[in-house]
């Protein structure tokens, strides 16, 4: 109808726009590669052992990071999501402590993509500008608001663009022929592709005959004949055969939330333990994406 | 450039531009969900259009709202309740239609919407169990497969309407997950939403939540104050001076407000859940002492902290036990068109009794709260005023829970003191 993607909100302020992930993906495509994004959330179960989370992730090669400030009403998440927010939120973790461990994280890895997850009323609580002002500062790359579809978003894309942050939008598997158009509009950095609908983690296939991946090969190929950002599967991924899949059907990437948030789970008294399985988990994921 | 692009998004180089429904009401209200439930919104708000102008339609919701829900409910003039010679308390007696509450108006447009639609199954989300009840009751008559969910807290403190539920067919799924109370049921019931919107409609229950549904909502409740003005014409050959309903999600003050915003001289009020007191942090006064954000899908007045992190309302009524409120709320507060006001759970409950005591009429502790403030400002009028109030739900759920409150000891109805004899 129109041609929504010829046109990216850059700006010439904003070339830099995603730069890390632009070279990340460039280095993985050269390697034959795709991209593991593991995903946790901040302060999870607290913050000094988050942060030992998060630089366990990074150390077992997790390509780039994709991290949820906590919220108290995560609805579009499924149940192991929902615990893990409300055990960082017990632990008296805010927004400030979740943006002073961001900057931690950047310092002790500079050049992997750094990616937030989180709800809008974190963000309006905050300030629109506010908000991308202080991640920005952090040194994170991305956000990806769960409940802010493309029809309200031009505030917060308005503010992302102004900070130097890349707005990441979702190409659900139901979604119009214009909504990927002006989800390929305007995701910068990458494009988070819904294997499924549902909301995170539930349902999590046991093992790989979930067809999860086919309706993504449709989703992945009409985003790239729209020029949309790099897409990476997100919703389910839990196995290094889903990550193949997710690779094998197009996508630069995979993002695993639920399985990791597991680990911690099930870990929670013994540190050891979950920082040991969490590389493990990590090594594998991350050994499916070199093909 | 980006203006450019801003305009053919919007359809301007389509030839059909797609009617729609304003998503906000001043800066409150609007669509924030996942991209993902965006489709089945928009099919929703189109079928809500469409139905305005389909005569079979229309027929039917009216022929049900008639035959089956018992439409139009009574105007009552209180008789005994009020001392002073001065005022007037009519009561709209939404507690006398089908199901004990006004759920059942907008739950039938609603459930013919979703038939409409082809959706074979409804998913619900209730906190005094009325609106849950009320789906049951529309999914059982229209062959709709049911859903609800609710608290496990509302599910102890509402046993009555559990059985009811079940009793008509409805699944009935206690949500445990946060403080188990409607605000984590509306949660689970998004959740599931997002994984079966082909086949499923998600009846909510109140003018909040994303749009469309707090429009939608309010027009299929806003025969509450069509009706009321028409009947308090005959009767007192006048319109009220004060129009009073409880608000929680606020779906029963926005269908008797609604046909009386255009009248100028007659004022609004809202009342909201004054709990322990609005001083306490044990209360659902969102309005009154709440603070601008986003929760469930819409911009509006939210109960939080200064980080943006959701606080847990409280009521001695379930059903305005959420820390939101509907936007079209939100926008009447400041325009100044509407004023929302606290009563607290003991003033409630003195009402409550003082109804039943004095006119026969035993209300919902929602309404009770609506009542509450009507005799409270009926006391001290010093000119003729007539009040109206809407009598949204009657009092049989909430039974065993006044009972346990005013005489825990034993497990019978005692004699309680009553306000105006103290």
């Amino acid at each position: 109808m129109t041609n929504l993607n010829e046109q990216k909100e850059s700006t010439v302020e904003n070339t830099q726009l995603g730069q890390r992930y632009a070279k990340s993906f460039a280095t993985l495509k050269e390697q034959n590669s795709g991209a593991f994004i593991p995903f946790v959330i901040i302060g999870d179960p607290n913050a000094e052992q988050s942060l030992a989370v998060i630089k366990t992730l990074i150390d077992a090669g997790a390509d780039a990071l994709e991290l949820g400030i906590p919220f108290s009403d995560p609805s579009a998440d499924g149940v192991t999501i929902q615990m893990a927010a409300l055990r960082a939120l017990r632990s008296g973790i805010n927004t400030n402590i979740c943006i002073e461990l961001l900057a931690e994280i950047r310092e002790y890895a500079p050049h992997i993509p750094i990616g937030l997850l989180l709800y809008g009323n974190l963000v309006f609580a905050r300030g629109l500008d506010n908000f991308y002002r202080d991640v920005a500062a952090a040194g994170v790359d991305s956000v990806l608001i769960a409940d802010l579809p493309i029809r309200e978003s031009k505030p917060f894309r308005a503010a992302a663009l102004k900070h130097g942050i890349a707005p990441i939008f979702i190409a659900p598997p139901n979604a119009s022929d214009d909504t990927l158009k002006a989800v390929s509009k305007y995701t910068q950095g990458y494009t988070y592709v819904l294997s499924r609908a549902g909301v995170t983690g539930v349902d999590v296939p046991e093992i790989n005959n979930e067809p999860t991946t086919t309706s993504a090969e449709q989703l992945i190929q009409t985003l790239a004949e729209y020029q949309a950002a790099p897409p990476v599967l997100g919703f389910g991924i839990s196995t290094p055969i889903q990550v193949k899949d997710a690779l094998a059907a197009g996508a630069a990437g995979a993002i695993s939330g639920s399985a990791v948030v597991k680990i911690i789970e099930n870990n929670l008294d013994n540190s050891t333990v979950m920082l040991k399985e969490l590389s493990q988990f990590v090594t594998e994921m991350k050994a499916a994406t070199l093909s | 450039m980006s203006t450019l692009s801003e305009k053919t998004e919007h359809g301007k180089k389509t030839n059909k531009v797609k009617e729609t429904l304003p998503a906000y009401f001043g800066e409150f209200g609007g669509m924030f969900v996942g991209e993902l439930l965006v489709p089945a919104l928009e099919q929703l708000e189109q079928a809500f259009i469409e139905s305005q102008t389909d005569q079979a339609f229309l027929t039917e919701f009216n022929d049900l709202l008639t035959n089956y829900a018992g439409r139009p409910t009574p105007l009552t003039l209180c008789r005994n309740i009020v001392k002073n010679p001065l005022a007037k308390i009519y009561l709209k007696r939404e507690d006398l239609l089908h199901g004990g509450a006004h759920k059942t108006n907008q739950v039938l447009g609603q459930a013919l919407l979703a038939k409409k639609m082809g959706k074979t199954e409804i998913i619900a989300e209730t906190g005094a169990g009325q609106h849950g009840v009320a789906t049951a009751i529309a999914c059982s008559l229209l062959g709709l497969k049911c859903k609800v969910y609710m608290g496990a807290v509302d599910c102890q403190r509402q046993q009555p309407n559990v059985f009811r539920m079940k009793l008509m067919g409805a699944e009935v799924i206690p949500v445990t997950a946060g403080s188990g109370t409607l605000k984590d049921a509306v949660n689970e019931a998004l959740r599931d939403w997002s994984a079966n919107y082909e086949n499923a409609h998600y009846l909510l229950g109140t003018a909040a939540g994303p749009h469309p549904f707090p429009t939608i909502v309010r027009e299929f409740q806003k025969m509450i104050g069509e009706e009321a003005k028409v009947q308090l014409l005959k009767q007192e050959g006048r319109l009220p001076d004060y129009v009073i309903a409880s608000v929680g999600g606020g779906s029963n003050a926005i269908g008797i407000f609604n046909d009386f915003i255009k009248e100028k001289n007659v004022k609004l009020i809202g009342v909201e859940a004054g709990g322990k007191g609005i001083d306490t942090n044990q209360h659902g006064a969102t309005l009154v002492a709440g603070t601008k954000g986003m929760l469930h899908g819409n911009y509006t007045y939210i109960m939080q902290d200064k980080f943006g992190q959701i606080q847990e309302s409280y009521s001695v009524s379930a059903g305005l036990d959420y820390p939101a409120v509907g936007p079209q709320h939100a926008f009447l507060k400041e325009t100044g068109r509407a004023q929302y006001v606290p009563i607290n759970d003991d003033e409630a409950l003195d009402a409550f009794q003082s109804l039943a005591l004095n006119e026969g009429i035993i209300p919902a502790l929602e309404s009770s709260h609506a009542l509450a403030h009507a005799l409270k400002m009926a006391e001290k009028v010093t000119e003729k005023t007539v009040f109206l109030v809407n009598l949204s739900g009657r009092g049989d759920k909430d039974l065993a829970h006044v009972n346990a409150i005013i005489s825990p000891e034993t497990a019978e109805v005692s004699p309680v003191k009553h306000r105006g004899e103290a």
